[in-house]
């Protein structure tokens, strides 16, 4: 970790007056917040306040609980599960795609234009990301774009929203729409960084493109890509907004995600102690990458 | 395979069939980067244009179907007065502006200390800052409204901005800090050593000599801060319970619930909530990509 330099001897009423602020906001609103959801959680917690103990219990019913996690049936079901659904098809296929128009986009002279173009989406709030895909997956054919091009090829409307073979995918479609510009940008920061004469040099000695994208580009954006990977679990683990207005979990509950069921337990059925348990599964599924950033900056990867 | 590729490749462009090859993977490029910006405007354009539509029109024919096309200003006439957005845009404001400038303010002065300023336990603060970049706002939820309510009955925070503005706040807190200390330590130690033996206090290095070399990096955090405080929804749906405060987020989503194929209000309510933020990426785009790169981390 790099140390900052200052003068040698402490100063520490400066220090407390600098830090004051920061340190009272955080301590009030979220360090106390987070040790007493955590107590919560192995309390019946009616009303938001320390009632009867009841242990394990309520993680015990959380993990027992098919809507939160089925592993029994084929294809598995549950909110859990949507949220590995999502890290798994999300997270790779932004990647992919990011890395796939950073790559190429560099090579047209429009570059800046189709960066821009699907960076946009980052800047709309997932609300209004709902309402544009909502609108596109409309089951009527006059409304919805999808459904009316597949009907152009005789393809009967399709309920993309409605279907809980289909909503999921559909959903995480939006989310990857929604986040491929941030990959692009990044990615394309980091294939920008290798030298253009080293790659020039590498055509010149009869490379072909296969192999510099697999043999240099790729090990120079490995570091970046793992970056941005963590990134997007990490954006999938608070995924909310945008399942909340799209589908509100539905149908049924086919669509619901962790951070969803803590909203819906703590404040639609007022279940304190069980929705603390959901928020602390929340944060355990959290605490590796937490320990992994602080690693990466004690060891001076981050600057 | 590198073996036989590779003179391959060199030789492919010197002859004719060679050119040919390079030129239809030209025009792949071409087609594939075309559809690529297709599939990433036509959904947005397709709500903008639909925002202009007549309602009867948007229910008769899809909005692709240009021939046809009559446009009226009457649906953001229509959600602005009789569906309140107007308000809730005033609303979005309200929320935006507080919970933009007092992190930027604590930020500041927790990142100087961080940087500047030598006390013990420095860095291992500096390590629970990091750590705390991400604990989910959710693990506050149910203390923050719970217990402040049942401690101080008649405080009832939530009727107003304040206990929205200072979630938004604690929660930007880490990564505000962690990203403006990173900048700070970047600053050259000897314009504040010189500073400090010409007698300036920690407040005046910090007010008159830090601070207005880091304007950039505060603004890229400004903005990023800014626009994730207007496009949030989950915030203010648990920390602002009077519905006249409600900001275009909230207004939207409750449009949504009510009127779920009213396709002319919510177009238009859509193109409300988003109008500053785009306004925003296309004036500010540098400082935006900056402040969301470095965003990454959150």
């Amino acid at each position: 970790m790099r140390s900052a330099r200052g003068p040698e001897k402490p100063n520490y009423l400066a220090a407390l007056l600098f830090l004051l602020p920061a340190g009272l906001l955080l301590v009030v609103f979220l360090l106390y917040p987070s040790l007493y959801t955590v107590l919560l959680s192995f309390n019946r917690g009616r009303n938001g306040v320390f009632e009867q103990w009841v242990g394990f219990d309520n993680y015990v019913r959380l993990f027992s609980d098919a809507d939160f996690i089925n592993l029994s049936t084929f294809p598995p079901s549950g909110a859990l599960w949507n949220n590995i659904l999502w890290i798994v098809f999300y997270t790779s296929i932004v990647i992919f795609l990011g890395l796939i128009i950073a790559v190429v986009a560099a090579r047209v002279r429009y570059e800046a234009v189709i960066k821009a173009i699907v960076f946009i989406p980052m800047a709309i709030a997932a609300t209004a990301l709902a309402v544009i895909w909502k609108f596109v997956y409309s089951p009527d054919a006059n409304i919805g774009l999808l459904n009316a091009f597949l009907g152009v090829f005789g393809i009967a409307p399709i309920s993309w929203l409605g279907d809980e073979n289909i909503v999921n995918f559909a959903l995480i479609a939006v989310g990857i729409w929604g986040s491929v510009g941030f990959a692009t940008v990044i990615l394309s920061a980091a294939v920008k960084s290798i030298p253009a004469e080293v790659i020039e040099s590498a055509r010149v000695e009869g490379a072909n493109e296969r192999q510099i994208f697999f043999r240099m580009i790729l090990p120079m954006v490995s570091l970046p890509i793992s970056v941005l990977a963590v990134t997007l679990v990490v954006n999938v683990i608070k995924l909310f907004d945008l399942i909340y207005v799209m589908t509100a979990g539905g149908p049924g509950k086919a669509s619901r995600v962790i951070a969803f069921v803590m909203y819906q337990q703590a404040f639609q059925a007022g279940q304190y102690g069980y929705g603390s348990a959901v928020a602390v599964v929340m944060l355990v599924l959290l605490t590796p990458i937490m320990i992994y950033n602080v690693r990466r900056f004690r060891t001076g990867a981050v600057t | 395979m590198s073996v036989l590729a590779a003179p391959m490749a060199g030789s492919r462009a010197r002859t004719p069939a060679g050119r040919l090859v390079a030129a239809l993977n030209h025009w792949v490029i071409h087609i594939a980067l075309g559809l690529i910006g297709l599939i990433w405007l036509v959904p947005t354009v397709g709500l903008l244009v639909t925002s202009f539509r007549p309602r009867s029109d948007i229910q008769a024919t899809g909005w692709w179907d240009i021939f046809n096309l009559h446009l009226t200003i009457d649906n953001y006439r229509q959600v602005l007065e009789a569906q309140g957005m107007l308000g809730a845009f005033v609303n979005t404001v309200f929320i935006a502006v507080p919970s933009t400038f007092l992190p930027l303010a604590i930020c500041s002065l927790a990142a100087y200390a961080f940087s500047w300023i030598k006390f013990p336990f420095r860095d291992t603060l500096f390590l629970i800052v990091i750590a705390f970049l991400l604990v989910p706002v959710q693990v506050a939820f149910i203390p923050l409204l719970t217990t402040a309510t049942s401690l101080v009955p008649d405080l009832q925070l939530t009727r107003g901005y304040v206990a929205v503005w200072l979630a938004h706040t604690a929660f930007a807190l880490p990564f505000g800090i962690f990203l403006l200390r990173n900048f700070f330590i970047t600053l050259p130690p000897d314009m504040i050593e010189a500073a400090r033996i010409d007698g300036a206090s920690d407040f005046r290095v910090f007010s008159r000599i830090v601070l207005p070399v880091s304007v950039p990096a505060i603004a890229a955090y400004g903005i990023f801060q800014f626009l994730w405080v207007w496009n949030d929804l989950l915030m203010a749906l648990v920390f602002v319970q009077d519905s006249s405060k409600f900001p275009m987020t909230r207004a939207i989503q409750n449009l949504l619930s009510q009127y779920g194929t009213e396709w002319h209000l919510l177009a238009a309510g859509a193109f409300l909530l988003m109008i500053v933020p785009l306004v925003v990426f296309f004036s500010l785009q540098r400082y935006f990509v900056q402040g969301l790169l470095a965003g990454s981390i959150k």
